[in-house]
């Protein structure tokens, strides 16, 4: 790849991205992070609430885990459709219109 | 020296700026900021902790009085977050004239002058009169100063986006300035009202109740400046146009000014928990789509300041307070952020998430320190925003403001996932670009390092920051509960993220704009004026040619009448006209007779 950028060569450096065991035990650590911090609600029940609220109170019980994971989902649910209807070229506000699709130049993620 | 405004030792030093250049000019960018934050600490910081507020010079002026210089808690707040944002801008923007840095392949897409090297003095001089107007503006003690700072906010700051002297960032500064101008505008006309009503200029607690049409004048102007709905795009137009260090300025001193005013002039003012909460929500939607990474922390800019502006809605000297501290805090953080992508851009010439990617392993420090400020935005434990952004939602809930703070739990998961995750994400890791490129100027790598060392100071050590606010509380962000539901809303919206990338539900990145409010003035207005104009041309010649018709016709028929041939132009024989005379007077002794 370093070709692309052929004056400033340097050796072709490796990654633990590139590396799909270190890829697979970081997900594997992040995943017993969440097991973790979903059991920690148990540990909750024992704690003081330094601002106990009624809404806070009503709170309890996996809402936070279940609210952020769904904020997530709710979110991108909700940019897909805005993209439909607000996506424009890129020299839209240079004269441009419409977007079209350029499939070999784009990634996602 | 306590009496001294700390704007004068900025003005003083961007003409030093001006006529000086290597070694002197970048000692004198780096003294200017740290002697005068000193000199504040030590003079009216001191005086101030001791005695209470001061203002330190007055002056009579047509009946009124100027307060150049009035210091209390919140102005110094500001005060000391200004000179060290100025610092740290300054130690970032350190190469500047150094020449195109080691490893950079920014000229590969075309960007020779990526940093702006040819107009390095330029940068530096307008960066510290920016510095300046703000500290300027922040100790203001009455609306005519204030204006007047206002304005040279403005003024100064959009040469640094014309410092990317691109066609683009030359349009996108006129706007700028536009808009800003406008703002100063409605600033005066506001001032002016309530000194007719009030006969006092002095800038204290305004409000909407009881001060008419002057309070909503004014709240819009500082608005404007903040980034209210609607009047928000300036900040996402002119931060992605502005070179690598310029952006690093703009990001810190205008919005924190508007921020300011609004918390000493608008403190309580229930409408604006209602703009704030807005603000937190919707630019999370675009920051979701946006491909240019700098475009996304402009709209991450909102979405904080959104916070703050709903916390000084609250008005309790909690909120008030959470609303200082987090603009203090997001002045660092998203200063880090900022620079992580000027970085970035200075070494590749790129800053949009298409073209990025995999740059961790050619610039592991700047990931590592963009990270650290990613961290220190999404509010994770022992980062500053942890201390910062909870006291105004701890606030929210005192008030029973709770469909408020549910929506602010929602825009937290958001900056989580456009700030904490995309960000570092689509630069530094997703799929490698094949870009190989070196870490930044090291000068580059110690802001962002003092950056991140102070994000987690105020996490750590929120206490000591806490006696810098403006009002007494008591409130401690360290509880088990909160802790945990924090990493719980966190890592669970992070799980939420793998399973979107995992499943093809994440929208890719794509070339491409999403229109927003800016439409309106940048597409909708000119089309409007081109649309409106074309019809009064058309009216306007169809008026012209229907004139010119009936003036054609009488012309003709007066042509008729007295042209050459006319009847009237020809030269009639004496004996018709004795005829004529005779046939008049006949008439004539007919009438007379009968």
């Amino acid at each position: 790849m370093s070709h692309e950028h052929g004056h400033h060569e340097v050796k072709e450096p490796v990654g633990w991205m590139d590396r799909p065991e270190k890829v697979r035990l970081f997900f594997r650590v992040f995943y017993v992070i969440c097991g973790r911090l979903f059991a920690a609600e148990l540990l909750l029940l024992g704690a003081e609430n330094a601002h106990p609220h009624p809404l806070e109170e009503a709170m309890r019980f996996f809402v936070y885990p279940v609210y952020g994971f769904a904020s997530f989902w709710f979110l991108v649910l909700l940019a897909r459709p805005m993209r439909t209807l607000l996506i424009r070229s890129e020299d839209y506000y240079e004269g441009g219109g419409r977007y079209v699709e350029r499939d070999s130049t784009e990634h996602g993620s | 020296m306590t009496a001294l405004p700390p704007f004068v030792l900025f003005f003083v030093g961007a003409l030093v700026v001006a006529f000086t250049k290597g070694t002197v000019r970048k000692a004198v960018v780096l003294a200017i900021p740290a002697v005068g934050g000193v000199l504040l600490w030590t003079g009216a910081g001191a005086d101030v902790a001791a005695n209470g507020a001061q203002s330190y010079l007055s002056w009579d002026l047509l009946g009124y009085t100027l307060s150049p210089f009035r210091a209390d808690k919140l102005a110094l707040l500001f005060g000391y977050l200004f000179h060290l944002a100025a610092f740290l801008g300054f130690v970032y923007a350190l190469h500047l004239g150094d020449g195109t840095p080691d490893g950079s392949v920014a000229a590969d897409v075309g960007e020779d002058d990526i940093v702006g090297n040819e107009r390095a003095g330029l940068q530096h001089v307008a960066a510290m009169l920016y510095a300046g107007s703000a500290l300027g503006a922040v100790f203001a003690g009455d609306f005519i100063t204030l204006f007047v700072f206002w304005e040279l906010l403005a003024i100064t700051s959009v040469f640094l986006v014309w410092a990317r002297d691109s066609e683009r960032s030359y349009a996108t500064g006129f706007r700028y300035l536009i808009i800003h101008v406008v703002s100063g505008v409605l600033l005066l006309s506001g001032a002016l009202m309530l000194a007719y009503d009030t006969g006092s200029i002095a800038f204290d607690a305004v409000g909407l109740d009881g001060t008419g049409a002057a309070g909503w004048i004014l709240l819009i102007s500082f608005g404007i400046k903040a980034g209210f709905p609607l009047a928000h795009n300036w900040i996402t137009e002119a931060y992605p146009e502005s070179t690598p260090t310029g952006t690093v300025f703009l990001s810190a001193f205008t919005t924190k000014v508007a921020v300011y005013a609004l918390a000493r002039g608008f403190a309580g003012a229930d409408v604006l928990i209602w703009i704030g909460t807005a603000m937190t929500f919707f630019p999370i939607f675009f920051a979701v789509l946006e491909n240019d990474l700098r475009r996304v922390l402009g709209y991450s800019m909102i979405n904080q300041i959104g916070f703050m502006v709903a916390g000084i809605g609250i008005g309790t000297a909690m909120a008030v307070n959470g609303a200082v501290a987090h603009a203090f805090a997001d002045v660092i953080f998203k200063g880090l952020l900022f620079m992580a992508m000027g970085a970035v851009m200075t070494m590749t010439g790129r800053t949009k998430g298409t073209d990025l990617g995999g740059l961790y392993k050619t610039m592991p420090f700047t990931a590592t320190l963009c990270i650290f400020g990613a961290s220190a935005i999404s509010a994770f434990p022992l980062f500053s925003a942890f201390v910062t952004k909870s006291m105004i939602m701890v606030a929210a809930i005192d008030e029973h403001h709770y469909v408020v703070w549910l929506f602010m739990l929602f825009a937290s998961a958001g900056v989580l996932e456009h700030a904490g995750i995309k960000i570092p994400f689509f630069a530094f890791f997703a799929h490698d670009s094949g870009i190989r490129t070196k870490e930044p100027p090291k000068n580059m790598l110690v802001a962002m390092s003092i950056g991140a060392v102070l994000c987690v100071a105020i996490g750590v050590f929120p206490s000591a920051f806490y006696t810098l606010l403006p009002f007494e509380m008591d409130y401690h962000p360290y509880d088990v509960r909160h802790v945990v539901t924090q990493l719980q809303l966190l890592t669970f919206g992070a799980l939420g993220f793998v399973t979107l990338v995992k499943s093809g539900v994440y929208p890719d990145e794509k070339r491409a704009v999403h229109i927003d409010a800016e439409v309106l003035y940048r597409r909708l207005g000119p089309w409007l004026i081109r649309t409106v104009g074309d019809a009064a041309l058309r009216v306007d010649a169809y008026v012209r040619a229907s004139v010119m018709e009936l003036v054609r016709g009488s012309l003709g028929v007066v042509d008729r009448a007295h042209g050459e041939m006319g009847p009237l132009a020809r030269s009639w024989p004496a004996g018709s006209m004795v005829l004529w005379v005779a046939i008049l007077l006949a008439a004539y002794l007919v009438f007379y007779l009968f």
